[in-house]
This record gives C-alpha cells, structure tokens and sequence, in this order.
C-alpha cells in the first residue's frame, strides 16, 4: 500500500495544538475585553443640548444632588431637573449667557430640553434609586465622580457583576446616610454595623432585580 | 467453509462436548468472509430501498430544523406547553431520546467488562444509535430555553467566568443534567470512535477510491495494525470501557433526579433513579431490535447477528421490562402506603384521570409486552420481536409523558389544574426528531463498517490459536 498522506502531515496534530493554544486565550480575551460593559459603555458621552457643568454646580457652588434630582431618595426613579429648576438660579444669575438659550426657550414654551440619556438601566431590570440613597450608597459608586465632570460620561460598568459585587459586599460600599450625597467623602465607617443596624438585605437571587 | 488445517500434529485436548459453546459467528463463516460481509455493506452501492428511505427521513430533519428556527424566531410559545404543564413534550422526547442511548453504551462498555462475546456483532450499531438519539435528546432541552443564546453564554448552563458574575446553580438537578448528558455524548462518541480505527483502517486498505481512501486514511489515524497499536488500542477501549459504565447508571439517575428532587406529587420518589435506569435500557434495547432485526436481514447479515443475538437481547427486554412493571406497581403502593393524599391522587389521576389513555397505553406496552419473551418461540421469532420492539418505544415514549404531564397538570392547588394538549409544532418536531435520527442512522450505514469487523474476528474459533484452525495456521 503506498502512502495516502505526505510525511509532514504527521505534524498536524502538533501544529493544531500550538495553533489552539495561541488562538482560543486570545479570542477569549478579546471577548472578555472588547464585549463586556466594561469596555462597551464606559467612557459614553454624548453631546448634550446644553452644556450643563456638574463640575461648576456641584463641586464649585456645593448645590446638593438632591437639588435638581429631587426625586431620588424618594422615588425608583431619579428625575432630570425640569428648566423650572434652572431659572429659579438662572432667572437672576447669567440670565442672558447665549449658553442658556435652549433653557430659556423650554422654560418659555413648556418643551423639556432634549438631554441624552447615558446611565440606562435595561427593561428587565428593576432598578430603585431611593432605596440605594436612603441605605447609605452614594451617586458615586455608580455614577462616578460626577462632581469632577464638566460633561458627564459613563465612569462605571454598570454590568450585572458590577452589581453584585455591592450586592455580595454592602459593608464596603455604605457610608453614613447624610454623606450620601458628599461625593468626595473619604472618611471612616463602620460598614458591618451600618448593614447590621439598618437591616441591609441586599438581595442576589434572579428575582432582586429581573421581577 | 474454511479449507482444513494441514495435519496438526499436536492437538490440544478438546473440551467435553457439552461444554463446547455454539459459535457465534454461524456456518464456519472464515475471517475473509466476516470482512467482506461487513466491509462489503458500506463499499457496495447502497440497495434501491435505502434512497427513499433516506429522503424521507432527510425530509424529517429538514422539518425539524425550520420548526426549530420558526420556535426561535417566534417564542416557545408555538409549543402547546404552558402553565400549569410547563414541561410537556419537550421533555418527554429528551428523556426518550437519551434513555434509547442507554443500550449502546451496556451493550459497550458493561457487556465488554462483564466479557459477554455476543456484544460484539452488536455493539457497533447499538453505539452509533447512542450517539445519534442523543443528538435528538440534545435539541429538546436546548430549544426549550426559548432564547438559545443564553444557554450557550457563559454563567447560564457552563460554569465559566462572565460579565454577570454569575454562576449556574449547583444545587440544580438540571444543571447536573448539563454534565451528565455532556460527558455521556462525549464518552460515546470517543468510545464508538476508538472501536472505528482498525475497522476504519481496513475499509482504507480496501478502498478504490481516491476520496474514501483520503477520508478512511484520514480518520484511521495511521493505523498500521503493528502490536504497538493494537496494544495501545486495547488499553484505550479497556479505558474508556471503565469510564462509560458508570455513565450507564449516572446519565439516566441524574435525568430522574430533575423530577425527583423536586416536590411534585408523582416526581418526588427515591424509586426513581435505578427505574428510570432500567427504563432507559429496556427502551433502548427495544430501539436497537428495531434497527438490527431488518438491518440484518437486508444486508444478509444474519450468519454475524444470529437468532442468539435477538434471543439475548429479548431476555433483556424480558428483565428490564419486569423491573419497570414492577416500578409501576411499586409506585403505586407508595403512595398509598406513605400516607400523602396528594402522591395518592396523582397517581389516581394518572391512571384514571383524564390522561388515562396515556397511562393504558404505557402499561400495556411496558408491562404486558415484555412478557411474550419467557418464550424461547417468541424471542426466536423475528418478526415477532420487531413488532413488540415497536411497542416498547412506543410504551416508553409514553411512560415519560405519563410522568412528566400527569404530574404537572394537576399538582396540589386545584384552582391551577389545567390540560395539555400538544400543538402541531410539538408534534412534528417530535417526528422530525426521528428524520434526523434515521438520517444520521442511514448514513453511517453507507460509510461505516455497521458491525466491528475487528472485534467479530476476534470471537471466532478460528482467531484463537489454540484452535485447530487458529492463529496462522489455517488462516486467510
């Protein structure tokens, strides 16, 4: 019987092998890199319609979060300021700045400025703002350091583990509860005590946050 | 008949004649002739009946196929399963699928172990049927998730690290399903694939072809036929022999375990597993008749897989059918000797509620049919057991309906009481399921060698060297 196959290709197996090893970890890394929210949401800023600075209003002037969102200790819901909230400062302060145009004009004709939305919770999420704010998380941990931002990004995954990683670990997210919206606190904190004290349950089964 | 050895001069004592065991192999058929025979099926062109038999199964699979991208596109609610019987048939064709794989892998590994020779003019096709039931096992519980690509994701059925930081549930009996129906196509497949290569490498020395003798070449791995690879060879089958036997009594445990670890009346019973076992296999046994019975018959086989072979595996039929009549009976005795009103009226309602002729159907497939074959006459009897083999798979398709849809329909709260009735995508993706099947069945047929060549020769008289006519004295 003559040869059916070339002598080299007693190599293929060998060669298959080195070719796996080198491609599976790179094509795994490059899916773990490149399509988790990590690499796919964080860094989103989109143009807004006006260019609000967080960083004047918040880390210059001090106004408090809960200011223009009002709603957030209160409601699942984290409302972006109505222009209402914004004359009732820009009536007196900057009240002709041509950077305030589009304000004025949805103050005027009752028609909500079109900002974009970038921290978007999925449909099958259930996501309640007022029950984090009122236990001691702060807007930081998933909203980043928004006092520094002149334009908001996205600074945070705000991927499922990135969830559970608090969920599994409260005591070392919480802070005091009027700290809450001090974005740049530092400090101390009991974090054991606080989830003990305030009954902190954060749930992890599917049912927590897919109802 | 093979020509008489030249004059031996020493002879072996020959054993007393009532212990001398009848040949497997009938006729005195010679190892030339068993290669040709077997060989012969897949190199010859295939015979008239096989083209429409072929069609109309490839017409099976391909309905199938589009039932399944129609499920995906549209949701699985074209499926008739819904609250209260979440789990209809779709479940019930998993289990029957998987179970039929259960005779391939005994007939492979646990006969082999237990040194049952008769194995060998059977083992072959009976773990191509394995291998190919549980790709039709497969497709049910992957397609009942609805939306398929979570199941493939990582963190949802495989345990690997993800974005969601999740891990499958390890205390869930369907995900050790995952593992069990894993490991158990995988082991086959290799299993099935190591007793392929010397029979593979002689289809390669045999073939004419360019084609078949590049892909034979190709998938018999340089097998020469040297000591070294036979040596090699037979540690590997002893191996993987080792490792498929568990797989016998695990893979259908664990299937039963999805319904007895939870707290349905009529699922939550510690009978559960070793009857599902002897389930499995009294159906697949059923399945392999199904196939061998005409298989040996229009390839003129019968001389390799004798009437001992079908009267073996009736017996089989024969034990594990009586261990399952005796599951139903014992079933019901426990629920009306452990007290639960609930477990009682499940199983009343099974036999007398409003899936009564599901439950009649089962127990006279399953119960009744088996015992035709404390007959020798019967289980002699070809066509006979073709028949009552039909009936077994029919009776088994039915017994896991009966568990899974009697069961859920009606559990503790009667105000969720409700009635299953299958939608006509369920039913013909339920009979597609058996085009691809026979499409995978017909096709290795045409390419591969339908008995172990190799190992059938090794069974003959004439293959031991003690033999008058063994070893290379009275070979060709």
């Amino acid at each position: 019987m003559s040869d059916i196959f070339p002598r080299w290709t007693n190599k293929i197996p060998l060669m298959v092998g080195v070719a796996a090893a080198v491609v599976l970890p790179t094509v795994i890394a490059g899916i773990t890199y490149y399509f988790t929210p990590k690499y796919t949401r964080v860094g989103y800023q989109p143009k807004q319609p006006v260019a609000f600075s967080h960083a004047i209003h918040s880390d210059q002037l001090g106004i408090d979060c809960r200011y223009c969102h009002s709603d957030v200790d209160k409601s699942w819901f984290s409302n972006i300021p109505a222009s209402e909230t914004c004359m009732r400062c820009h009536s007196i302060v900057a009240k002709d700045s041509p950077k305030l145009s589009l304000v004025r004009e949805s103050y005027s004709s009752g028609k909500p400025i079109p900002w974009v939305q970038i921290h978007k919770t999925p449909d099958y999420v259930y996501f309640n703002h007022s029950v984090h704010v009122n236990r001691g998380i702060s807007c930081v941990k998933c909203h980043g350091e928004i006092q520094k931002m002149d334009e908001v990004y996205h600074a945070k995954p705000l991927s499922m583990g990135f969830c559970l990683e608090c969920h599994r670990e409260p005591e070392k997210h919480i802070r005091p509860n009027d700290l809450v919206t001090k974005l740049d606190w530092n400090g101390e904190f009991d974090g054991k005590k606080a989830v003990h004290d305030w009954k902190v349950q954060p749930g992890q089964s599917c049912s927590t946050c897919h109802r | 008949m093979a020509s008489p050895g030249k004059s031996v001069a020493v002879k072996a004592p020959e054993p007393p004649a009532e212990l001398v065991r009848e040949s497997l192999v009938l006729n005195n058929r010679s190892l030339g002739w068993i290669t040709n025979a077997i060989a012969g099926v897949c190199e010859k062109p295939m015979p008239i009946w096989w083209w429409p038999a072929f069609i109309v199964s490839v017409g099976g699979m391909l309905t199938m196929f589009s039932l399944i991208a129609y499920l995906v596109s549209t949701g699985v609610g074209v499926w008739g399963l819904n609250h209260p019987a979440a789990w209809a048939w779709d479940i019930t064709n998993f289990v029957f699928w998987i179970g039929i794989g259960h005779a391939g892998t005994l007939i492979s590994a646990v006969l082999f172990l237990l040194r049952q020779k008769w194995r060998t003019s059977v083992n072959r096709a009976a773990e191509a049927m394995t291998i190919f039931a549980v790709a039709c096992a497969g497709i049910f519980p992957v397609f009942h998730t609805g939306r398929v690509w979570f199941a493939l994701l990582p963190g949802y059925l495989l345990p690997a690290p993800n974005a969601n930081a999740i891990w499958p549930q390890f205390r869930s009996p369907l995900l050790w399903d995952v593992f069990a129906v894993s490991t158990y196509g995988t082991v086959s497949l290799l299993f099935w694939y190591v007793g392929l290569i010397p029979d593979l490498a002689t289809l390669r020395d045999r073939s004419k072809g360019v084609m078949r003798r590049f892909f034979y070449g190709l998938f018999s791995l340089g097998w020469t036929g040297s000591n070294r690879h036979w040596s090699n060879y037979e540690k590997a089958y002893l191996l993987l022999a080792g490792l498929s036997t568990p797989l016998v009594l695990s893979v259908h445990s664990i299937v039963s375990f999805d319904f007895a670890v939870s707290v349905v009346p009529g699922w939550h019973t510690t009978i559960f597993p070793p009857y599902f076992v002897a389930g499995a296999i009294f159906s697949g046994f059923g399945m392999v008749l199904t196939l061998l019975i005409p298989l040996r018959s229009l390839f003129k086989l019968e001389d390799i897989v004798t009437l001992r072979h079908v009267d073996l595996m009736c017996k089989v039929l024969l034990a594990t059918g009586s261990i399952v009549g005796y599951a139903y009976g014992m079933e019901f005795f426990i629920a009306w000797y452990g007290g639960s009103p609930y477990e009682l009226y499940a199983f009343k309602n099974r036999a007398f509620g409003p899936y009564w002729w599901s439950y009649w159907a089962m127990i006279s497939c399953n119960v009744i049919s088996p015992h035709f074959f404390w007959f020798k006459k019967l289980r002699t009897s070809v066509v006979f057991v073709w028949i009552v083999s039909i009936f077994v798979n029919i009776g088994m398709w039915f017994e896991r309906f009966v568990i899974i849809v009697t069961s859920l329909h009606r559990d503790y709260l009667p105000s969720s009481w409700g009635y299953f009735t299958p939608s006509w995508v369920d039913i013909m993706t339920f009979v597609g399921s058996f085009g691809l099947f026979m499409t995978l069945f017909l096709l290795f047929i045409r390419f591969l060698p339908v008995i172990a060549i190799s190992e059938v020769k090794g069974v003959t008289p004439q293959a031991d060297p003690h033999h008058p006519l063994g070893g290379a004295k009275g070979h060709h």
